[in-house]
């Protein structure tokens, strides 16, 4: 069986059965990873082509890492040593990319639907690893299949997705394919960080952190932007990490057995204290083995379609 | 399910309990014992077949045997020529196979396309002192150098014909039927 589209830009519109069949097969693919040889040669031949035009360690190196574990050929494309300083449009530098026969095109792009543009323009798959503060499918699904490993069902889970909620692709990724699953879900952020549209999305809005996290099974932390600081979200990192950070007496207030999810790079201090980061309830490290797995997954599936 | 077509019965459950005893007597004649000896089954069909076989050498010789579930879908060398890819299944094994004598098994030997991408997948997985190949059923037909070492029956059948083998592990009472193209 394969997944019935040539790209994967969201988590909007996958549905459940796709979603299930992306988390099964990924959990094929996370017993190649433990192996003495994590290669298997099911892309032999295809070329995946990461082209980034936002920094990034953790994705880019996740997909280069799944695709070569399928024994597929991986180019790293980076847009400050390329034509694209030269004025070339988005769609002439994947279309040159495609040229050259690429079979993927894995895009991460400051603007929102840059993924979509490429999608409708080339014949090679595309696959979105974030763009603006839209979409970041491939993160929603490596949580929801570290939720389905570790609390085993998803229905009926109790989480909190807590930060800046308006400019995060992960948030808003987590949150479609979430309500899918009939899980609850619970926003936290200062009010400058919350969209106006959540309530539609069926999620409930908290402006204060304690209320939020009382009994949750799971706690969603986004790394704060401190990038964006300039922008005036926030009065200071300070006051922000007094509010929405996680704490050890705010992480008493969920279940006992409460997870604790980022979905990396972590400000120790800021939004998540340093002992929670590294404590039992923490399943960072394993949301960045789940990522392998999911990838080669998606890249595998959307192979097989003809 | 698929819609069942009526087939021309070749083998019973008696007959297929028989050709398994058998086998596992020649598996323990062969290798002098059962030391260092680990049955893989190739999903779906051959991973039942290796764990009745187990059961058989306990049986004979009084120790658990090592059995481990192999999925060949990635090893497949029709993987980019097929329509939709097939649904890939866990590979299970939960041993070393290195220096160890596997005895691969699976319901049907055919073309041994098959035989070469488990041979691929579980040297992936280690090295083996030696690999061998037990089936239930041989029909011929092959496109690749491959021999089984253990055969429970020999099947001369078309190329077109369909050989279809029902194990009461799916829900279906034991059988081997050949149905027509």
């Amino acid at each position: 069986m394969s997944l019935k589209r040539k790209d994967l830009l969201g988590t909007r519109d996958l549905s459940v059965e796709e979603i299930n069949l992306i988390l099964e097969t990924a959990d094929s693919f996370k017993e190649v990873s433990g192996r003495d040889i994590k290669k298997v040669p099911a892309l032999r031949g295809k070329t995946v082509v990461n082209l980034f035009f936002e920094p990034s360690t953790r994705t880019r190196t996740s997909f280069e890492l799944a695709a070569k574990r399928l024994s597929a050929d991986v180019i790293n494309f980076t847009p400050s040593s390329s034509s694209v300083m030269k004025g070339e449009t988005l769609l002439d530098t994947a279309s040159n990319i495609e040229a050259m026969s690429a079979d993927f095109i894995v895009i991460r792009h400051s603007a929102a639907g840059a993924p979509n543009i490429l999608a409708r323009g080339l014949r090679a798959s595309v696959i979105n690893a974030g763009d603006g503060s839209h979409e970041h499918p491939t993160q929603a699904l490596l949580d929801l299949f570290t939720l389905r490993e570790k609390k085993r069902e998803i229905r009926g889970l109790k989480l909190a997705i807590v930060g800046d909620i308006a400019h995060s692709r992960v948030a808003r990724s987590n949150i479609y394919a979430l309500m899918k699953f009939g899980a609850e879900v619970r926003v936290a952020g200062p009010p400058t960080m919350i969209p106006c549209d959540m309530e539609r999305l069926g999620v409930t809005v908290f402006y204060n952190l304690d209320e939020a996290l009382t009994g949750v099974d799971v706690i969603m932390m986004l790394r704060l932007q401190i990038e964006r600081q300039g922008i005036a979200l926030f009065p200071s990192i300070r006051e922000y990490a007094t509010c929405y950070g996680l704490t050890q007496e705010r992480l008493r207030l969920a279940d006992p057995d409460v997870l604790v999810m980022h979905p990396g790079p972590i400000n120790r201090g800021v939004e998540i204290a340093p002992e929670i980061a590294d404590s039992a309830a923490s399943v960072i490290l394993d949301q960045v083995t789940n990522g392998v797995a999911v990838r080669m997954a998606v890249l595998y599936l959307l192979s097989g379609v003809k | 399910m698929e819609v069942k077509k009526a087939g021309r019965p070749v083998m019973e459950a008696q007959e297929i309990a028989r050709a398994l005893s058998r086998v596992a007597h020649e598996i323990i004649e062969k290798n002098h014992g059962i030391q260092d000896l680990a049955l893989v089954g190739i999903r779906t069909g051959g991973i039942y077949l290796a764990k009745r076989l187990a059961h058989k050498l306990k049986e004979i010789e009084g120790v658990d045997v090592l059995v481990g579930e192999l999925d060949i879908t990635l090893y497949r060398d029709d993987l980019n020529s097929r329509k939709s890819h097939p649904t890939l299944r866990k590979t299970d094994i939960l041993f070393d196979i290195t220096d160890l004598r596997i005895i691969l098994v699976d319901d049907v030997l055919f073309t041994g396309r098959t035989i070469r991408a488990a041979m691929d997948g579980l040297i992936d997985l280690g090295r083996p002192s030696e690999i061998q190949l037990a089936v239930l059923v041989d029909r011929g037909h092959r496109q690749l150098p491959i021999k089984a070492t253990y055969v429970g029956k020999n099947l001369p059948t078309a190329l077109t014909e369909q050989v279809e083998v029902y194990l009461e592990e799916t829900g279906e009472p034991d059988r081997v039927v050949i149905l027509p193209p």
